[in-house]
Parts: structure tokens; C-alpha cells; sequence
């Protein structure tokens, strides 16, 4: 085994045991069933209860005798108003309603409840809506008629390639949402391991563990081998997190199953989103590696790292300028950008066909910015890690960058 | 002197006094045995404007212990980071078993930092094996030897205890093992009894004169000159980045040996011929030689006189009067 793959080992296995990586792994699909369950619960007290609900209404207008049975609620006829308020309150009616005389000429209806509320429920509009819509149309049109007026817009987009074919990636909330968890995902997972790159260094760094090491390999060979190993660990916890997600999806409600259900993962996102998380890992984990190297405590590593933390999550801050205008030049600068590009092409590929030149170009640029980025720290890390407890100015730093 | 000594060599050898074979062989023989462990050549290290290591030369013969010795920030530790291409000098060579230092000779030194830990999270074992591996050393015999080590220092039975676990003299002691668990050729310790209790200290100091003895090449950093005195073949003393002792001990003692000479005696008398300076210590006194007097001339005159002598002996500086000295005149 190499230094390199030893140290790989190493990181790896020191870092899958951490209580904090145990944790955060756990929490995932900890929180995940803890929603489900919730949603049942909360869904389970919402439901309406198994009685019929039945509405009063006076007719002063004329002509509203039909369509009284709408779903679960009946809509009964009063004649005195005296009548429907004592059914009121004596809670044989939820509420009533009254329809004037001149309700063809304004429109305006009365509505009589014992509920103090800020505006009337649109399940309550709905049917009051329907039963007026009926009785209107009723006799001078077909039922079909009705109800297309009650419902007039039922719509799908197609959407089509540059040559007139239906294109494979047809948009919506089915295909945004899961580039859209696989962005936060890769998000989660970057910072989280990153995160522990930079604690790890600058725990070596207190313990003092780091010259003991560069005395058997070289600066390199330990960036390269901590890089692969936390990169693994990161990798081992997007893996569990989508496995946990597919686990439970089975066990979610039907309206969530439903959703998840038609959740389909093209191969060629599949293939990009393991590119980009592999690729945007490894720029993170470079830079933060650079930033170990210059910070005297784990501490301040961690307050360092928000410079580039912020830097990766600004696509998110944009995701709806994104979302509206996903080939503006804005979007496609994002895309190009190194540290931005792995959220923003998540974000795009959910929307639109990104053009193979800029996908090309990002990773080229991605490739470039890893190897610019790995060679810079390792000389950051050859000349500052052991220097303890004292930060270099940025002369210092760019010197380093030049000599070492 | 080696270098002429080795075209020396040379030159007999193309006189075609031996065949081609056994010249190549007696060729190979001799510059094996005269390599150094270690030859640095001209090494100096700036920062900024500061000089922190200035043109140090030094050389290392197999089997010695070279004490490196200085003052704080005289640049022994960059000297030693140098050595072991942490850091590069910006001019100068390093030669470390005969060769620049590479992956394969990094894997033939044990180096002990002034600045060391352990992952405090890891076990004891643990941690020895994966640095012995990072050394190149499988894994199995890595833990066989630990073992082995171990229960020299009788630290055996605790060796699944975690690191954090341990006082700092247990530490330590790991640490050294860590040094040496790989078998290295060439061992540096950057202040190694720093911190350890007088059983510890002397322990270690057994382990290194093992070394020692097994053929080991050994170079010690430290501020005690008394370990120094006990266990160096020859010391490199250097103050504000540049070499100020280098040599035997004996040497460098001779070369700061005073005129004078210790007596303990009965009756010494007030006015002694040829003294020009009498200095009383508890044991003995001591006297200053005037410069034309030489010390068997005082001795005679002691004992022409009827004087009892129980003691003569020519003083000779302590290596710690002698590091006051140089680093006192360095300060000045």
C-alpha cells in the first residue's frame, strides 16, 4: 500500500468514526421518518371527520333548487331567514347563506357563520361556487359543458428540441426536485466533509502530529491522501443518505410514495451529479486544505472557510433568478465559474438542456481550478503547517506561493 | 580530508594496481565505509532578511552520536527540518546515506520533532503501527515489534489505552518508539528528554547508546550539556545561524582548556612561585598559571616543598561553561 493510500485509510476510518459524521449521517434519515411520521399525524388530525357537513342557504333570487349534494356537504334550502339562523344556532347547519334578489345584477351573497374567521375557507367558496355555477348553467348547457366551466384549464406542456422532436427532459417539478435535493445534497456533503478536512488539520496541527508526518511523506502525498480519504467518507454519506431516501419513500404516505413514485433519475444526470460532486468535492477540499494550512487553530480554519462556504452557496441565493432564466449569461457564467458550478448545473439540468460546450467548458475549467488549487496548498501546507499558533500575512502567503 | 583521502583511492586504484572486478569492489568497499549518514553542505535558510541558518557544514559518521547544540532560535531546528526536506534551503546540499534525501532514505531516518504529538483519539498500538507503516514497514511486523517495545518499556499492558490516556513522559515514550519502531539507520531527536522524569530520561538515554552500539547513526538536539558529555562522540554548536563548535568533545575542551590547574593539597601555602591567581572552590583551589610556568614545574615546586598533594589536575572547562561562553560571546 502507498503512503498516499495509507493515509487515505486513515483519514477515512478516522473520520466514519467521528460522533459528528455518525451524527450528521444519522440525522438525515432520522429527520426523514420523523417527517413522515409528523405528516401522517398532522394529516391524520386534519381530515375532515366522517359526518356530512350540511350548509343552509335562502334563495330570494330564484331558481337555485339544484346541485344541493356537493361531495361531502349538503346544501340545504331555508325559507325564512328566521329558520337557517336558529339552525345555526342550535348547530343543525354549519352556516348558511343568502342569495338576494339582486344577485344576477351584483353577485353578492351573504354568508352567516358563528366562526370568527379572517377570511371565508376555500373548501366553503368552493362549494358555494359550484352550486351557483350549476343552478346558472343549468337547463342551457350540457353537464359537460359545466363542468369545463367550473374547471376550464387542465394543462401540459411539451416541450421540443431545436429539431421539432419531444425532448427527453421534459422540465417540472418532477424533474427539478431531484437535481434540486442532489444540489443540497452535494452541498451538505462538500461543507460536511471539507469541514472535517480543515478540523482534522487543525487538530493535527494542536497536537503537534504534523511534523512526525511530513518526516515520512511528503506535503503532497498528505493533501492528496487526506483529500481522497475525507472525500471518500463524504461519498459513503450521500450513498446512505440515498439509500435511506429510496427506504423510506416505500414506507411514505400515499401522496408522498405518489411523488416519489414519479420522481425518475435520467442516466445522463446521474452521470453529471456524480462528475460534479466528485469534481466540486475536490476543489472545496483543496481550498479548505489551503486555508488548514494557514490558520493557527481548527477555530479559526472554520471561520476562514465561510469565504469560500458563502462563495458555493450563492447559486442557491440565485436559484430563482436561475429557475426563470436558466440559459440568461448570468446562469451560464455560473455554470463556468468553478466554485459555483456544481449547485448551478444541479439547478440547470432540472430545467433545461444545458448546451454540451458549457458543460464541457465547466468541467475543463473545474479540472484546471483543482490542479491550479492542489498545487497552491501543497505549498501552502509545505511551508505554514508547522507554524503554530501564528497566522501569515497575505505577503507571507503569496511568497510562499513563489519560493517553496 | 575524507574527499582527498577518497581520490586518494582513486588514483591508486586507475595506477590498474587491482583487475577491473576487484578494483570496482574494493572502489565500492571503501566508499561505502567512508560515507558519511550524513553530509550538509553549505545549507542556509532565509526569512525576510534574516539569516536563520548561514553556510552550516557538517558531517555525520555511521555509529556516532552528534550532539547539535545552541542557544534558542540559534537555528538548530531549522537545521534539523532542512535534513529532513520539511523545509528546503535556499542554497546548499544535503546528503543523507549518500544520496539526496528521497521517499526510500525518508523511510531509513527516525525523527522525534521538538514540536510532537499523537492523534490523541487513537490507541497505542495503533497509532505506532500506522507511523510505522507511513514508514514503509509492514503492518504485522510493525505490530510484532511494538510489542517487542513495548514491553522494554514496560508500557505493554496498557497498549489499547488511547493516547489521551496517557501522562506526558508515557507520551513521550511512545513517541520514541515511534522513532525507532521502522529499525532507521539514522535517528534524530530534536530535545528528547525535554519534559521526561530522571527514570524516563535515563531510559531513553539507554536506548540511544543501544542504537549506538547496534551501529546506529544518532544526532541529538538538546539544551542539557550534561547528556551531551554522557553520551556525544561530537558536537556541532551553532549560534545565530551560523557554526561557532564543531568536533570531539576532547578537542573542544582542550581548546578551551585556561592555564590553570586544580589542587587539593594540605598546607597549601599563601605565596605560591609562578601563580599569578589563587581562586578558592569548596573541594580545591584553583590556581592561575602566571604563563611562563608551566603545570609539572608548579607540581614540583609543590612537592619540593614538602607538600602533601592529594589532587593535580589541569582545569578544563565544563561543556556548560563553554556553551556560556560562545553563546555569551555570540550575544554580544
Amino acid at each position: 500500500m502507498n503512503k498516499t493510500t495509507l493515509i487515505a485509510r486513515h483519514e477515512f476510518l478516522v473520520t466514519i468514526r467521528r460522533r459528528a459524521f455518525i451524527i450528521f449521517t444519522l440525522a438525515f434519515p432520522l429527520l426523514a421518518i420523523f417527517g413522515i411520521l409528523a405528516a401522517q399525524v398532522i394529516s391524520g388530525l386534519a381530515k375532515p371527520p366522517a359526518a356530512l357537513e350540511t350548509v343552509g342557504y335562502i334563495d330570494q333570487a330564484g331558481g337555485f333548487t339544484d346541485f344541493t349534494s356537493q361531495g361531502s356537504v349538503t346544501i340545504k334550502p331555508f325559507t325564512i331567514p328566521g329558520d337557517a339562523q336558529k339552525a345555526l344556532l342550535d348547530n343543525s347547519i354549519k352556516e348558511y347563506f343568502v342569495i338576494p334578489p339582486d344577485y344576477l345584477q351584483t353577485g353578492a351573497i351573504q354568508r352567516y357563520t358563528l366562526n370568527r374567521q379572517l377570511d371565508t375557507s376555500g373548501k366553503t367558496e368552493q362549494v358555494i361556487r359550484d352550486f351557483l355555477l350549476g343552478n346558472l348553467l343549468k337547463g342551457k348547457n350540457s353537464q359537460a359543458v359545466i363542468d369545463r366551466v367550473k374547471a376550464p384549464l387542465n394543462m401540459t406542456s411539451i416541450i421540443l428540441t431545436a429539431s421539432g422532436e419531444v425532448a427527453p427532459n421534459q422540465g417540472g417539478f418532477a424533474a427539478f426536485i431531484i437535481p434540486y435535493i442532489f444540489g443540497l445534497l452535494l452541498l451538505m456533503s462538500i461543507f460536511f466533509s471539507s469541514g472535517y478536512l480543515l478540523q482534522g488539520l487543525g487538530e493535527e496541527k494542536e497536537n503537534r502530529v504534523m511534523e512526525i508526518l511530513l518526516s515520512s511523506v511528503s506535503a503532497r502525498q498528505l493533501l492528496a491522501g487526506k483529500v481522497i480519504g475525507l472525500g471518500a467518507a463524504g461519498l459513503l454519506q450521500v450513498i446512505i443518505w440515498l439509500f435511506s431516501a429510496q427506504f423510506l419513500a416505500r414506507y411514505a404516505s400515499s401522496t408522498w410514495g405518489a411523488i416519489i413514485g414519479n420522481l425518475q433519475v435520467p442516466a445522463e444526470f446521474l452521470i453529471l451529479g456524480t462528475v460534479y460532486f466528485i469534481l466540486g468535492y475536490l476543489l472545496f477540499a483543496v481550498l479548505m486544505a489551503g486555508v488548514g494550512a494557514v490558520s493557527p487553530t481548527a477555530r479559526e480554519g472554520q471561520q476562514l472557510s465561510t469565504l469560500f462556504t458563502a462563495t458555493g452557496v450563492i447559486p442557491l441565493m440565485f436559484m430563482q433568478f436561475i429557475i426563470e432564466n436558466p440559459n440568461h449569461v448570468v446562469s451560464q457564467a455560473m455554470t463556468i465559474i468553478p466554485i459555483t458550478a456544481p449547485i448551478t448545473v444541479m439547478i440547470r439540468l432540472g430545467i433545461t438542456e444545458i448546451p454540451m460546450w458549457q458543460i464541457a467548458a465547466s468541467i475543463a475549467v473545474m479540472i484546471l481550478a483543482i490542479f491550479g488549487c492542489f498545487v497552491l496548498a501543497a505549498k501552502l501546507f509545505r511551508t505554514f503547517l508547522l507554524m503554530y499558533g501564528k497566522r501569515p500575512d497575505f505577503r507571507e502567503i503569496m511568497r510562499s506561493f513563489r519560493k517553496a | 580530508m575524507l574527499s582527498s583521502v577518497l581520490r586518494l583511492t582513486d588514483f591508486s586504484l586507475e595506477k590498474e594496481a587491482f583487475p577491473i572486478g576487484a578494483r570496482a569492489i574494493i572502489a565500492l568497499g571503501l566508499k561505502t565505509a567512508l560515507m558519511f549518514t550524513v553530509e550538509v553542505n553549505h545549507i542556509t535558510k532565509t526569512y525576510g532578511t534574516r539569516a536563520v541558518v548561514n553556510d552550516v557544514s557538517f558531517t555525520v559518521n555511521p555509529g556516532e552520536i552528534l550532539g547539535l547544540i545552541g542557544p534558542n532560535g540559534a537555528g538548530k531546528t531549522t537545521t534539523i527540518r532542512m535534513m529532513m526536506d520539511i523545509i528546503q534551503p535556499d542554497s546548499g546540499d544535503i546528503k543523507i546515506l549518500g544520496e539526496k534525501l528521497t521517499e526510500a532514505s525518508k523511510n531509513s531516518i527516525g525523527y522525534l520533532p521538538e514540536e510532537r504529538g499523537l492523534y490523541k483519539k487513537l490507541n497505542i498500538v495503533d497509532s505506532i503501527v500506522y507511523f510505522a507503516a507511513l514508514k514503509g514497514m509492514d503492518s504485522q511486523l510493525a505490530r510484532k515489534r511494538a510489542d517487542d517495545l513495548l514491553k522494554r518499556v514496560e508500557m505493554l499492558p496498557h497498549k489499547n489505552k488511547k493516547i489521551e490516556e496517557l501522562s506526558r513522559g508515557m507520551g513521550q515514550i511512545i513517541q520514541v518508539i515511534v522513532t525507532v519502531i521502522h529499525d532507521p539507520k539514522l535517528i534524530i531527536l530534536d530535545e528528547p528528554t525535554a519534559g521526561l522524569d530522571p527514570v524516563n530520561a535515563q531510559l531513553l538515554k539507554d536506548m540511544m547508546l543501544e542504537l549506538r552500539n547496534q551501529g546506529k547513526t544518532v544526532i541529538m538536539s538538546t539544551h542539557r550539556m550534561n547528556e551531551i558529555e554522557e553520551m556525544c562522540d561530537r558536537i556541532l554548536m551553532i549560534n545565530h545561524g551560523q557554526t561557532v563548535l564543531y568536533g570531539g568533545i576532547r578537542d573542544i575542551k582542550s581548546k578551551f582548556r585556561g592555564n590553570s590547574v586544580l589542587v587539593e593539597a594540605d598546607n597549601l601555602p599563601g605565596e605560591i612561585e609562578g601563580v599569578a591567581e589563587r581562586r578558592d572552590h569548596r573541594n580545591a583551589t584553583e590556581l592561575v598559571l602566571d604563563g611562563k610556568t608551566t603545570p609539572q614545574q608548579l607540581l614540583g615546586w609543590l612537592v619540593t616543598r614538602g607538600i602533601t598533594v592529594n589532587r593535580f589536575e589541569i582545569a578544563t572547562p565544563s561543556l556548560n561553561e563553554i556553551f556560556i561562553k560562545v553563546a555569551g560571546n555570540g550575544h554580544e
